[in-house]
């Protein structure tokens, strides 16, 4: 990175205690695909289930190196008006209607008049213009949210600014990004990415944290839970998604219920206080069920056991 | 480490590369180049790094991981001894998938109006030869006839239903919201006078068809058909998945999306190892919940099922997964061959488990009965 405010990143390392400091506990691989990133210049595809800290990521990079974030969140039929720019027609309808008033339309001054409709001051930047064209300081953070949502044919579009950091208006001219940003992509796969973005991107699978990282994370995001209660719950949790579940609790579910928990006062988890905030953790109907028939007993006891 | 026993770092990684090319991983040249410059960085001292740097570089999907992995053991752990080049035992050859949607780079935003090809069903009329050949069972064709039947389904063309897209189009109702980009700049044609007002409305959109395909021992009269018919309803349109349902779950999509029907079934094939072994339908449709419906791919999509309904594993999972499937879908249409038959009750445990949570019931062993399959899924609503 060039910038003096922007942290130096030579190293895997570097990156770990970077996120670290700011509250993300990265494993060694997403911690070398995110060096890789911020040192090769290039996109960073993040696959993975629903709630294992994509987008966290991105917060994170932003508040790390100091870059502002910038968030695009995808949907269907999404495209250029709202992902790169768009013109202000009620004010520039309004700017025309005033230089009417004025009488200024006629003759010379028509040129002008186009010329000051579509200049900068008219021209709403939406997330991917607001990245490339970003002034001065550290480069933002551009999080690209849920690709899989935007039609394939937005991916071929984003693909184009991803690959030379560029924007072109007709009326205005090329926006080129001095310094890129730091492209976070992420996808929940409900289906394939283009391979042509791939290839552009690295890539990294985020799975769902290993025992000890998911205690530590909880230690680190919600202090006031009981060191003893976090590593139950972590237990609890980690054994929840071996069960086959329609949909198996991820990081942000670990910490509602760890913190649920700990506002009703347990200080160790039992199977009354699980039945009553089973909520917290499974969303869906058929997981609680799923979680009471295999019995919250042997639920409970295992992860007291895991958890010691 | 293994870059001892080469004469350049470059020259392993480049072989590391082409193992795992044989392997069956599609890395195209910049990504190898990139998994060069990822080395340079992270530096091959720890083994550690340099899986890592290559998982970033050269790994594009999930389900790659595993050979990955494997690959990168035979290949680096070669402490005593040359890195030994992996086998190819399975060579996966690429071919582009030339479809109208990716030479769509939709630069010009301006053009609202995209003018979707129409690929609504083709169903032609035939004359009488053909018109038995249509109602046989693939089970008693002959292979003539069954060339015969394979070129009638291939000019079947499955649609879909549609539903709202976010996507604007151009409206003439004045009932619609305002377009207001494209009025201002009809204003500004004609000096900024408010002449004509543009409005715009939601279009419509195909909705994803989902086909699972039974190719266990008891449909092998009809798979091979099936597939047949999944390949032409792949090659009509992009938004299709298809899958597998054997002992296992194995998506075919990339394999069927060549434009060559033969060389499309032969990978489908090879990619489902247990072509015409049993079935555990409640487990694959399961594991297809799990891995990717419930995800999303489901999710408002028509479910078209392929199968006889045997079941080897229990009833009541089969009835509870068709019940989740059935939650996410838009519609589930069951095909069942052997619903022609006389008499035909759906006595099958699994079937009569899964009948609860099907929308439509249809029979699926001659191409007139895969033509009315074509007018169900294409039907509206």
């Amino acid at each position: 990175m060039t910038s003096s405010e922007t942290p130096v990143v030579t190293s895997v390392d570097d990156v770990v205690a970077g996120l670290e400091a700011n509250g993300y506990l990265p494993d060694e691989g997403l911690a070398t695909a995110v060096f890789l990133a911020l040192r090769l210049r290039r996109p960073l595809l993040l696959e993975g289930e629903a709630g294992v800290g994509k987008t966290e990521i991105a917060k994170t990079l932003a508040r790390w190196t100091g870059g502002s974030l910038i968030r695009l969140q995808c949907y269907e039929g999404i495209d250029v008006a709202q992902a790169v720019y768009e013109w202000d027609y009620a004010r520039q309808l309004l700017h025309l209607r005033t230089a009417e008033a004025v009488g200024r339309t006629s003759g010379s001054d028509e040129a002008v008049i186009e010329a000051e409709l579509y200049s900068p001051r008219f021209l709403v930047r939406r997330p991917l213009l607001a990245a490339v064209d970003h002034g001065a300081g550290p480069p933002p953070v551009l999080l690209v949210d849920e690709v899989d949502r935007a039609d394939d044919e937005f991916e071929a579009f984003l693909l184009e600014i991803l690959s030379d950091y560029s924007v072109t208006v007709p009326e205005l001219g090329t926006f080129t990004a001095e310094v890129p940003p730091v492209c976070v992509v992420t996808s929940n796969r409900t289906r394939d990415v283009h391979d042509a973005l791939k290839r552009r991107c690295l890539y990294h699978w985020v799975d769902h944290p290993d025992f000890e990282r998911e205690v530590r994370i909880v230690g680190l995001k919600a202090p006031e839970v009981p060191a003893a209660l976090a590593r139950q719950v972590a237990a609890a949790t980690e054994a929840m998604r071996s069960m086959g579940l329609y949909k198996p609790p991820g990081i942000a579910e670990t910490l509602d219920w760890a913190q649920s928990l700990t506002l009703l006062g347990a200080s160790t988890l039992d199977a009354r206080a699980v039945e009553a905030t089973l909520g917290t953790v499974l969303k869906y109907r058929e997981d609680q069920e799923r979680v009471r028939s295999s019995g919250v007993e042997a639920l409970v006891s295992e992860a007291l056991q895991r958890g010691r | 480490m293994a870059a001892e026993h080469v004469p350049t770092l470059d020259r392993a990684a480049v072989a590391f590369v082409r193992s795992l090319r044989a392997a069956g991983l599609r890395i195209p040249v910049g990504s190898a180049i990139t998994y060069l410059r990822a080395l340079g960085e992270v530096g091959v001292g720890t083994r550690s790094a340099t899986y890592w740097a290559g998982r970033a570089t050269l790994v594009r999907r999930p389900e790659d991981i595993d050979r990955y992995d494997e690959v990168f053991r035979a290949f680096w752990s070669a402490d005593e001894g040359a890195p030994s080049i992996v086998e190819p035992d399975t060579v996966q050859i690429a071919i582009a998938f030339d479809d109208a949607e990716d030479d769509d780079t939709d630069a010009d935003a301006d053009t609202d109006d995209d003018a979707e090809p129409f690929d609504g069903p083709v169903l032609q009329v035939r004359f009488s030869d053909t018109e038995t050949l249509r109602h046989k069972d693939f089970a008693r064709c002959s292979a003539a006839e069954l060339d015969e039947a394979r070129r009638l389904m291939a000019e079947l063309r499955l649609s879909g239903a549609t539903r709202a897209s976010r996507r604007w189009r151009a409206s003439h109702r004045s009932g619609d919201p305002l377009d207001l980009r494209r009025t201002v700049r009809h204003a500004l044609r004609s000096g900024g006078e408010r002449v004509r007002r543009v409005h715009r409305a939601h279009g419509e959109r195909n909705r994803r068809l989902v086909l699972l395909v039974d190719v266990s021992g008891s449909m092998e009269a009809y798979s091979r058909a099936l597939l047949r018919f999944v390949h032409a309803a792949i090659v009509g349109r992009t938004k299709v998945e298809a899958f597998a349902l054997g002992t296992r779950l194995t998506r075919l999509t990339r394999e069927l999306q060549s434009r060559d029907p033969d060389a499309a079934l032969t990978r489908a094939a090879d990619a489902v190892v247990d072509f015409s072994g049993g079935t555990r339908l409640g487990e694959t449709i399961r594991t297809f919940n799990d891995t990717w419906g419930v995800r999303g791919m489901a999710r408002g999509a028509v479910i078209v099922i392929l199968s006889d309904g045997w079941d080897r594993g229990s009833p009541e999972l089969l009835g509870t997964q068709m019940a989740r499937l059935h939650r996410v879908a838009h519609r589930v249409v069951w095909v069942n061959p052997l619903k022609a038959s006389d008499g035909y009750a759906p006595l099958a445990r699994g079937m009569a488990a899964a009948l609860p949570h099907v929308d439509a019931f249809i029979e699926g062993h001659s191409v007139a009965s895969l033509e009315e399959l074509a007018r169900v899924v294409s039907a509206p609503g």
